[in-house]
This record gives structure tokens, sequence and C-alpha cells, in this order.
């Protein structure tokens, strides 16, 4: 199987590896690249555990063509905490009780963090929208919603 | 061996498909055929030639390219009567990837954008630089899909309905679109399309020919609604029956209609 060099923004860091041909984006932050955040579930776009911020947009790792993030800002749940400070979502989820066996916690941390950076002051409705491509087979989404919506009001408490 | 291979032009990537080949665009498709072990594909085609991503509007007449994707339909101020398509298709993170182009070959119960097109009258213009009504293109999805076209809507004479029994993301029980155009009152040359109602997108057309003329309210569109499924035979899935669909279609078509708060 040939392999395409990708080099890439990760979490605001330089990155490169070597993505086999038509591997997905998820295998190859993975395995090639180290970033074990994103979670695989399963593999057809529909779950949303492996949501990622690509130039700020939220994709599915698992359907992006892993050479398509060349020269383009890749952003996963592994890049949101600074050192031992975690994010303010991250801080939410665990205030709410919005993680139980936490795998999908990755990909709605991408899919709130998405929301928040273009809308600080979400509805609930927005909320719902924001993770609607994302399933949780654990909680029943309220304390997810209700994390969310307490991750935007400390946002802009502090502001 | 699998590789992929991009090209600067679509011209250049149509040349290349062939047997073994798929053109990959945003990805939700044929990504999920190579997650699963494709055994059929040993060559990905992909272009980055930049007119595929554009969106224009020009005399009054809308042209997408293939690959825009259900996020830039969503984020154009061109598109507003677009936005209620775009919105249901998947998820946020499915509308940064889910294109145009792409939804014209999403398997059933899918390709919702596919339907409002089809009530638009959408032509589909190709890498070989031939253009085709949409409903004929459905047929047999034969040439790589460059851009579609069609004019843009006047006022709020275009609406779409999705039906789905898990919200806000959910595969279609049925979808419905439809433009209606009026003259001296009456309804003339309506478009109403279908979705989960067949193999891909599908006209109503005994819907169309009993709203020719007719007025838009509860009396006039009855004898549409007595035709809501005429010449249609819907599939069964696991979201519902055909016989579902057929006697709910009726009271779907009857609230797209007669939705004035969405026209």
């Amino acid at each position: 199987m040939s392999k395409t060099p990708v080099t890439f923004r990760l979490n605001g860091e330089d990155a490169a590896a070597f993505a086999d041909a038509g591997s997905n984006l998820l295998d190859f932050l993975r395995r090639s690249v180290g970033d074990l955040s994103p979670k695989y579930g399963c593999g057809q776009g529909t779950c949303g555990a492996c949501t990622v911020l690509i130039d700020g947009e939220p994709h599915l790792a698992c359907i992006t063509l892993a050479e398509t993030v060349s020269g383009r800002e890749v952003r996963t749940t592994g890049g949101l905490a600074n050192g031992p400070t975690l994010d303010r979502l991250q801080e939410a989820f665990i205030d709410k009780f919005a993680a139980q066996c936490g795998y999908c916690t990755p990909g709605m941390l991408m899919a709130a963090t998405a929301l928040l950076d273009k809308n600080p002051n979400p509805s609930r409705q927005d909320v719902i929208d924001a993770i609607g491509g994302n399933i949780c087979r654990c909680t029943g989404y309220e304390p997810i919603v209700d994390a969310i919506l307490e991750a935007s009001r400390n946002t802009r408490g502090a502001a | 061996m699998l590789r992929v291979d991009t090209y600067p032009t679509a011209a250049e990537a149509a040349r290349a498909l062939g047997p073994g080949t798929r053109f990959l665009g945003g990805g939700s498709l044929v990504m999920i055929e190579l997650n699963y072990g494709a055994s059929d594909i040993d060559r990905i085609v992909r272009t980055s030639d930049p007119e595929l991503k554009e969106i224009r509007v020009e005399a009054g007449r809308v042209h997408l390219g293939a690959l825009v994707s259900m996020s830039d339909v969503l984020n154009s101020r061109d598109l507003d009567f677009l936005a209620p398509v775009a919105q249901a298709v998947g998820g946020p993170a499915v509308r940064s990837a889910a294109s145009v182009g792409g939804n014209l070959f999403a398997p059933h119960p899918y390709g919702d954008f596919s339907v409002a097109l089809l009530a638009l009258d959408a032509m589909v213009q190709t890498a070989d630089g031939v253009s085709h009504a949409l409903e004929g293109y459905l047929a047999d999805r034969s040439g790589l899909v460059t851009s579609v076209s069609f004019a843009a809507p006047a006022g709020n004479t275009f609406a779409f309905r999705k039906v789905r029994r898990v919200r806000p993301k959910g595969a279609s029980v049925m979808s419905m679109a439809c433009r209606l155009s009026r003259s001296a009152g009456r309804l003339s040359d309506v478009r109403v399309a279908y979705g989960a109602m067949g193999p891909t997108a599908v006209r109503a057309k005994a819907v169309e020919q009993a709203l020719e003329g007719a007025t838009l309210d509860e009396r006039g569109i009855a004898p549409a609604l007595e035709r809501a499924t005429e010449g249609l035979d819907p599939p069964t899935d696991a979201l519902a029956s055909s016989w579902y669909r057929k006697e709910t279609a009726v009271v779907h078509l009857r609230r797209l209609l007669l939705a004035e708060d969405a026209r």
C-alpha cells in the first residue's frame, strides 16, 4: 500500500506522518500520529465519537481521507487541556456528570467546542442541534446539554 | 494495491475513472466503503478543481459546484431557501463533508438534498460538458457531476419537509419538496418531489398534474391528495413499511402544501 506524507497542524503544533493510501483520518491520528483521543465508534459517520475540528469546522475523522488535512489545522480532545488545567467544557462535563462510560465524550467535547467557538451564547436548542450527530448511550443527553450550557455561562462570566 | 490520485481539473479526474475506481468528493459515502474493506476499489480519484466548490447566483439562476458542502449551503446568504434542506442532512460534522454532488448518489433512505433539487427542476452538469435534467440523471447516475443549477424560486414558492423518527438527526421516513409557482392566482408549472419513496428521489407526477390550475387551499389540493402516491411503490425498511409510507404520505403532502408559514 502506497504511503503519502502528510504535514499539518495538530492542536497548535506542527505534525507530520505517513498516511496509508485510502486511510481515514481517525486511523491516521491514532496509529501514525499517536493521538488516541478521537475514538472509533462506527466507522460510517453515524456515531460522532471521532469528531475533530478541521480549520475550526467539525468533521468526522472516520470518513475523512487522511491526506486531505495536509496544510490544515486539526484539533482533537487531546489538545483541549492546558497541562493540568482542564478546558471549561471538560470542567463542566465533570461538574454536571455528563460522562458515564466516557466513550462518546471526546466527540461530544469537540462538537461542543465547535459550537462555542462560533456561538458563545447558545440556546438549549442550539446545543441540541450541535451534538445532533453524536450518539450517547449512557446519559440520556440531558447532562451533556446542561454541561455545554454551563460552560458557555462560565465563559461569559469570565470574559 | 489501493492508491489515491488527485487531479487539478474535473475533466482529468473524469477521464481517470473506470473499473475499480471511485470518485471521492466529501467522503461521506466512499470512505465508508473503504473503511469496511471494499475489495472492488483499487483506485480513489479526487480533484482539487476550485470550480467544484463554487456557489454562484447569476441572472436568477443558482449554480452549485458538486463539492459544495451542506455547511457551505447553510453559510451562504444567497441560499436561505435551501437552509432547511441542508440542515436536514446529518449532524454538523456530516454536513461539513456531505456534498451536493454526493447527495445525488446517497442510497435510500438518504439523499434529501436531491429531493429539493428535483422539485427545483435542477439541471446536472457533468465533466464532459453535457447538461442533464436531474430526473434523467438519477435514472442511471452516469458521468462525473461538476455542478447543479436551477432557477432561484420566486418569493416563498419553495417548501421542504422531512419526516423522521429521531430528532434532530434521523434518516427519512420520507421527505418532500415542492415548487408552487402561480399564475393569475392559480398553481402553474408545479413540481413535487419525494425522497425515501423509491430507490432515488422521485417526482410525484400525478400530484403535479392534479395541482396544475388549482388553488392553494383545502378544496383546491383535494384531488392532488387523492393521488399522493399514484404510480409509486415505496420501499420497506427498518424505518417504515411500504404500506405505512403510502398511508401517511397524504398527511405529509397536505402539510407541505398548506404550510403557509413556511413559504
